[in-house]
């Protein structure tokens, strides 16, 4: 993968911030939710950290953990996919590439999703569809708010169309609870690209992203290969795509979950003390 | 398929296992649908699938619509941007009936296909398919999709007006639409700028069509990081019709004329207009809850995976780290 955070974390003992410059004590850096505390670049975090950092403490209940992909169309190019799935697991320590469960953020109930760019660029095949749709019916059933913390690269190549077809298979799952009232929150890590954002990330009540997030639907070497040095300021970064109109907030990480828990609650279907309502 | 730590759960099943005959009700109503892998003798190369979905001959949409539909009224434009011509639509008669046709349109010459962007919709072009599956919805009137892209189109412009959330809407619109939804894939289905107008109640291909995640030469530049390895790529891919028959990604596959569609439109046209009739005939009695329950199990459905019951033995470690405890 072109980018991770191990890339970023080469050393035990400090990180230097690939935007500023700045060499950073890594418990420092921890200490700062992985933001660079002088120019506040937002290191790529795993799913674990994230739900950490999202939840009400201790109340996160994983669901579907052991899920796992199959290998249907037998897939090899310079590695058979099983492969690819095993060192996916010992580098990233995820089964895949989506955490998701039950849990309560400043309060209220929500369903959440995680994704782990660490495994497969966060890639969306079988497993992750399922995990997500399944999270969307629980969301549906307990009329809980759901919340999907994207990062990913797009769809699984390895398993072809069948990881094409998860974009519709959430889709659906999330179309259904708008239909039901039922919020959708969004929120859009560095980097959400191709079918994840074409999918279920573009689709939320409600779509955050982090700071400078990567968020376009063609990856960058695309559109560089095809217009090069012509492409504008900020291109596909998390404020340039609030600028043109399709996400609502940028978020920095060290507000985001009160960001959210606001949002839930304002929003939240069956909501404790209600004076106007409809 | 080997499953050694639990059981496969999915609607697919195994390649080369057709989905249930059962769960996909009498789709083989027209007689002349390939409904089953088996039946199918002599098929052509991934590679050779390729190039016959990407032939300059082919019939595209408009050369379809033309003889698939009576009286077709072109309408134009997103009633907000422009009006794109990768995507073309309006309504027309079906068998004497009124329907809402939406398609994708390749160009048959270089010149063609410039004035329509070699059939990569912007995100203007997704927002027309998305007014038109309105007003399908709002005047009960079947939809007729027509797949025939390489993909969206990938530029700056299509970026600053939200390629992807166009692509989403359009994907979530046709989730949700009260009225029966036939998509035909006519030659290249590509990624989500295909599914864009792929969620249907029934979906088919012509049998020479292709429909994958990614190009075969994106696939390999990625992967094998080289573009010469397309071929192997296509075939990894599993992105033909036989191929997508047996993974449960299209109900059937519409039999093309001798040597493919391009050396005979007419043919073709016939071959469509008889499947896509038989599927409309099959739906239009349908309640639409009914409708839409059986279009979400559809696309629910798909996906191969493993559940275990239980956990996973952990890894063993060496003997180093357990004496360290790292």
């Amino acid at each position: 993968m072109p980018f991770g955070r191990r890339k970023e974390l080469p050393s035990h003992l400090w990180t230097q911030c690939p935007d500023c410059g700045e060499m950073l004590f890594n418990k420092q850096l921890a200490r700062n939710m992985n933001v660079c505390p002088k120019c506040e670049h937002h290191f790529k975090i795993g799913a674990r950290e994230r739900i950490e950092m999202l939840v009400d403490k201790g109340s996160f209940e994983e669901r579907d953990p052991l899920l796992a992909p199959g290998d249907p169309l037998g897939f090899t190019d310079t590695k058979g996919y099983p492969q690819r799935i095993e060192a996916a697991r010992a580098k990233s320590g995820e089964q895949e590439a989506v955490i998701t469960g039950s849990a309560r953020i400043g309060g209220t109930p929500v369903e959440l999703g995680v994704m782990d760019f660490e495994f497969i660029g966060g890639s969306m095949g079988s497993v992750v569809g399922e995990k997500l749709v399944r999270a969307a019916e629980r969301a549906l059933a307990e009329r809980n708010p759901l919340v999907i913390v994207s990062a990913s690269g797009g769809a699984r190549m390895q398993e072809g169309t069948l990881a094409l077809m998860q974009m519709a298979k959430v889709v659906a799952a999330t179309a259904r609870l708008g239909d039901a009232g039922i919020p959708y929150v969004s929120v859009l890590t560095d980097p959400t690209t191709g079918g994840v954002l074409a999918s279920y990330g573009s689709l939320g009540d409600l779509v955050l992203a982090e700071p400078k997030a990567l968020i376009g639907f063609s990856g960058a070497r695309v559109t560089d290969q095809t217009i090069g040095e012509r492409l504008p300021a900020g291109f596909q970064r998390a404020e340039f795509v609030r600028d043109h109109g399709f996400v609502d907030q940028v978020v920095p990480r060290s507000q985001l979950r009160d960001r959210i828990a606001f949002f839930v609650s304002a929003l939240r279907p069956t909501a404790g003390e209600v004076r106007w309502s409809l | 398929m080997r499953d050694p730590i639990g059981t496969i759960r999915s609607g697919a099943t195994a390649l080369g296992l057709r989905r249930a005959a059962e769960d996909n009700g009498d789709l083989p109503a027209d007689g002349l649908l390939i409904v089953d892998v088996s039946g199918i003798s002599g098929r052509v190369s991934a590679w050779d699938a390729v190039k016959l979905a990407r032939d300059l001959k082919r019939p595209h949409a408009l050369d379809l619509i033309e003889r698939v539909f009576d009286r077709f009224q072109e309408l134009h434009g997103d009633r907000s941007f422009r009006d794109d011509p990768a995507v073309v639509g309006g309504i027309a008669h079906l068998d004497g009936h009124p329907v809402v046709v939406v398609g994708q349109q390749k160009g048959g010459s270089t010149e063609e296909n410039i004035q329509r962007n070699f059939g990569m919709p912007h995100p203007e072009g997704y927002r027309k398919a998305i007014r038109l599956y309105r007003l399908a919805e709002r005047f009960h009137l079947p939809l007729v999709t027509l797949i025939d892209t390489p993909g969206a189109y990938p530029g700056p412009e299509a970026e600053e007006r939200g390629q992807a959330e166009a692509i989403a809407k359009s994907i979530e619109t046709l989730t949700r639409l009260r009225t029966p939804v036939v998509a035909v894939v006519l030659g290249e289905g590509g990624s989500g700028g295909a599914l864009a107008l792929g969620v249907a109640d029934v979906v088919l291909a012509l049998e020479n069509a292709i429909y994958s995640v990614i190009s075969p030469e994106g696939c390999a530049a990625i992967l094998w990081r080289s573009g010469t390895e397309a071929e192997r790529a296509a075939k990894a891919l599993k992105l033909a019709g036989p191929d997508l028959l047996a993974l449960g990604i299209v109900d059937g596959l519409v039999p093309e004329p001798r040597g493919g569609a391009q050396n005979d439109h007419d043919a073709t046209a016939r071959s469509v207009k008889a499947a896509v009739v038989a599927q409309l005939d099959r739906l239009s009695p349908v309640p639409v809850t009914e409708l839409l329950a059986g279009r979400y199990e559809r696309f629910r459905r798909i996906g191969v995976f493993v559940e275990p019951e239980t956990a996973p033995a952990a890894p063993r470690r060496t003997w180093w780290k357990r004496v360290l405890g790292r």
